[in-house]
C-alpha cells in the first residue's frame, strides 16, 4: 500500500514533545566495528548528558562482539517485530530474541510512552554506500529533521535517506523499539575491521544528530521544505545461481561494483558469470541499487536492493512548550 | 658474473596444486578452485597435473576464517609429527592430511608447485608471497608473471624471516607460492579481484608448461619486500586496541612510512606517528584477521634479489 506523499507547497507547522531520552546502540551486529568503538569510546568518556539530553549507550549484541560475528544463533536486528519480542521463552529460545526482549525493556517497549524518545542504531557494510540513514516512515519528522541537518553539515562522505515502507508492528530493527529511531549505516568497510575514515564519518553524524537533537530540544525552529536523495525499498535482487547446488554462479558486475544509489537502467550490466556471460537488468523502471555486495546478505539470498528515488517534504518543526 | 653455462637445472614441474579455502572466507580462491573442480579446462597445460584442492572445507562451508585453529599456520614439524587422532584440532588433522597427498613436506614425494589462494582486507593489490630468497625457479616465475601483467603491478613480499616467519599449507611443497589479493572484505566476492587472480594464475601456468618445454630462462633480477617487523595496534591495560590505522596510512600498502609519518589515530582524534629509524615499506595495512594475532601492519625494506638462469634438467 502506498502513502500518497504530501506535496503542499507549505505544510502546517508541527510542535514536538522534546526529545530527552536518547539511546546510541553499537555491536548490534558484533562484526560492525565502528558502532562498536564509539560506543566503547563514548562509555570511557562517561558521556552520559549532552545538554538536555540523557544519552543511553548499549553493546547490543555483547556475545556476537565478543567473537567478532554479525550473530551467535540468528540475526540480532530481525528480531524487533510485535510477535517476536511477545513470543515466549523456552530452553530452545535463540540468544538473539532473548536479548532483543531483554533490549525491548531496556529501551521500549516498543510502541509504548515509556520507550527512548529516539533510539539511534549504529551499522556498518561492506557496500559503498557512504552514510546513510534507514527508518520506517515518510512522516516522522524528527527523523527527517535530523536527515537534512546531517546532509547539510556533513560533507565527508555522501548522505542519504532509505525509506523502508512498513507497519510499526512489522518493523524488524531495533530502531523501532524508540518512539522516534533510525539506523546509521556507513560503508564501504569490511567486517571485522576498524577504518579511521569510516568511524570519524560515523562518529561526525552521532555528533550532528546530538547536536540537531539539543537544539530542537532548546526550542530552535526548524523551516520545512524539500528533502532529497530519499530511496524507497522496492524489492531485493538474487544471484544467480546453480539450481543443483544453490552456489552463486556470478559476481556482481564490476560496472554495478561500488555504485550504490546510482540509477540501474534497462540493459545495464548486473552481474559477471564466472564463465563470462553479463546478466542484464530486464526491468522497465530506472531503479536505484543499494547494499550492492553486502557480505551478511549472501545468506539472505541478496545481491542488492532496488529503491525508487525520491523527495519528501518535511512541515517546519519546533519543540512543544508546556 | 654468471657464464652462459652456469644454469640450474630443475626437474619439470610435472605435479603442481592450486590450493583454495585455506582461510574459508577468502572468496577469490574458494570460487576460482570449486570452478575448476567443475570444470579445469582453463588449468590444464601440456606435461602438467594441475589439481584445484579446497583445503579447509569445513571453514567453507561455515564461510570463516577457521574452525578451531588457523589452518595456514598449522604446517609445523610439531604438528605434521604429531600422532594422528580425532582429539586434535581440526585443522591440525586436516594438515597432517594434506601432507599426506601433497608432501610429505621436504621430501623428494612432494608435489613440485602450490599456489595457495588468497584474499586480505589491506589493498596489497596482486601480491606473491615468496617464503625463500633461494628459490631460483619461484623467482623466475614470479619475474615472468610481473612483466605478463605489467604496466600492472605484482608486488613481491618475502616472508623469510627468522622469526616471522609462517608454516603455510603451500610449503609442503618444493616451491610453494602465496596469492594475495586484496582489497576484498572476508565473505565478500568481488569481481576485479577474482579476475586478477585469474590472470596471475593463468600467467604462472604458461610459464611452467614453458619451463617443461625446455625454454631457459636467463638470470634475472627481482625487486622484493622483505618482511622486517609486526606493528601492533597500541593497547590499554585489557588488551583493547585504543586506536585505528591513521587515514593516511590505511590503503598506503608498499608506499614509502617515513620517522614522523602518521601511522595511527586514537578514538577520540590524536594522531601517534611512525617512530622507526628509517623509512620502511609498510603491507597487510589493516587486515581483518590479524587483529587477534597483534598486528595492524608488518614493515618491509626493499631488496633486489638475483636469480640465475634455469632450465628443465
Amino acid at each position: 500500500m502506498r502513502k500518497k506523499m504530501k506535496k503542499a507547497l507549505e505544510m502546517e507547522p508541527v510542535s514536538l514533545p522534546a526529545q530527552s531520552r536518547v539511546a546510541l546502540c553499537g555491536g548490534t551486529h558484533g562484526n560492525e566495528m565502528s558502532g562498536v568503538y564509539l560506543v566503547r569510546e563514548l562509555q570511557r568518556q562517561k558521556l552520559e548528558k549532552a545538554g538536555s539530553v540523557t544519552l543511553t549507550t548499549v553493546i547490543s549484541n555483547p556475545r556476537a562482539v565478543q567473537v567478532c560475528k554479525r550473530y551467535t544463533d540468528m540475526d540480532l536486528n530481525r528480531c524487533f517485530t510485535d510477535a517476536i519480542l511477545s513470543s515466549p521463552v523456552t530452553d530452545a529460545t535463540p540468544y538473539e530474541v532473548r536479548r532483543a526482549q531483554e533490549l525491548n525493556t531496556l529501551l521500549g517497549p516498543k510502541g509504548s510512552v515509556e520507550a527512548m524518545d529516539l533510539v539511534c542504531d549504529l551499522h556498518n557494510t561492506t557496500a559503498n554506500m557512504g552514510l546513510s540513514l534507514i527508518s520506517y516512515s515518510d512522516q516522522d519528522w524528527v527523523i527527517l529533521h535530523i536527515y537534512r541537518h546531517i546532509q547539510r553539515k556533513i560533507t565527508s562522505a555522501p548522505v542519504r535517506f532509505i525509506l523502508l515502507d512498513l507497519p510499526l508492528a512489522d518493523a524488524y530493527s531495533q530502531d523501532s523499539l524508540g518512539k522516534h529511531g533510525f539506523s546509521i549505516e556507513v560503508g564501504p568497510q569490511p567486517h571485522g575491521v576498524v577504518r579511521a575514515d569510516i568511524f570519524n564519518i560515523m562518529k561526525e553524524a552521532v555528533d550532528q544528530t546530538l547536536d540537531w537533537v539539543q537544539c530542537f530540544n532548546s526550542g530552535s525552529a526548524f523551516e520545512g521544505g524539500e528533502v532529497d536523495d530519499v530511496y524507497t525499498f522496492v524489492k531485493s535482487v538474487d544471484y544467480p545461481r546453480d539450481p543443483e547446488t544453490n552456489q552463486i554462479t556470478a559476481a556482481i558486475h564490476p560496472q554495478l561494483q561500488d555504485r550504490d544509489f546510482c540509477p540501474l537502467h534497462p540493459g545495464d550490466p548486473m552481474f559477471l558469470m564466472f564463465s563470462g556471460e553479463i546478466v542484464k537488468y530486464e526491468g522497465v523502471e530506472v531503479l536505484h541499487p543499494y547494499f550492492v555486495n553486502e557480505c551478511a546478505y549472501y545468506e539472505k539470498s541478496i545481491a542488492f536492493h532496488l529503491a525508487r528515488k525520491m523527495t519528501l517534504t518535511i512541515p517546519p518543526l519546533q519543540v512543544k512548550r508546556d | 658474473m654468471t657464464s652462459s653455462t652456469n644454469v640450474s637445472c630443475f626437474h619439470g614441474a610435472r605435479r603442481v596444486a592450486i590450493f583454495g579455502g585455506t582461510h574459508g572466507n577468502e572468496m577469490s580462491g574458494v570460487t576460482l578452485v570449486n570452478l575448476w573442480i567443475q570444470n579445469g579446462k582453463e588449468i590444464q597445460r601440456k606435461g602438467v597435473e594441475t589439481k584445484p584442492f579446497i583445503t579447509n572445507p569445513r571453514a567453507v562451508e561455515k564461510c570463516t576464517r577457521y574452525v578451531d585453529t588457523d589452518l595456514n599456520r598449522a604446517f609445523t614439524t610439531e604438528n605434521l609429527s604429531a600422532p594422528s587422532g580425532d582429539d586434535l584440532p581440526y585443522e591440525v588433522q586436516r594438515a597432517q592430511q594434506i601432507n599426506e597427498i601433497f608432501g610429505p613436506k621436504g621430501s623428494p614425494e612432494a608435489y613440485d608447485v602450490i599456489f595457495d589462494l588468497h584474499n586480505t582486507t589491506s589493498n596489497m593489490g596482486c601480491t606473491l608471497i615468496l617464503e625463500s630468497s633461494k628459490d631460483h625457479f619461484n623467482l623466475q616465475m614470479m619475474h615472468y608473471i610481473k612483466k605478463a601483467i605489467a604496466p600492472d603491478s605484482c608486488p613481491v613480499l618475502l616472508t623469510e624471516h627468522p622469526l616471522l616467519k609462517y608454516s603455510t599449507s603451500r610449503s609442503v611443497a618444493k616451491h610453494p607460492i602465496g596469492l594475495e589479493v586484496g582489497p576484498q572484505p572476508q565473505g565478500v566476492l568481488r569481481s576485479n579481484i577474482f579476475e586478477s587472480m585469474r590472470v596471475v594464475l593463468k600467467h604462472a601456468l604458461d610459464f611452467i608448461e614453458l619451463f617443461n618445454e625446455g625454454l631457459e630462462f636467463p638470470p634475472c633480477t627481482v625487486d622484493v619486500f622483505r618482511v622486517s617487523e609486526k606493528m601492533d595496534y597500541p593497547r590499554d591495560t585489557n588488551g583493547n586496541i585504543i586506536a585505528m590505522v591513521h587515514p593516511n596510512l590505511q590503503d598506503c600498502d608498499w608506499e614509502p612510512l617515513n620517522p614522523g609519518d602518521p601511522m595511527f589515530q586514537t578514538f577520540d582524534g590524536t594522531t601517534i606517528r611512525y617512530e622507526g629509524a628509517g623509512t620502511v615499506y609498510p603491507t597487510f595495512i589493516n587486515e581483518a584477521a590479524y587483529y587477534e594475532k597483534q598486528q595492524a601492519f608488518v614493515t618491509t625494506r626493499r631488496e633486489t634479489l638475483a636469480a640465475g638462469a634455469i632450465k628443465k634438467a
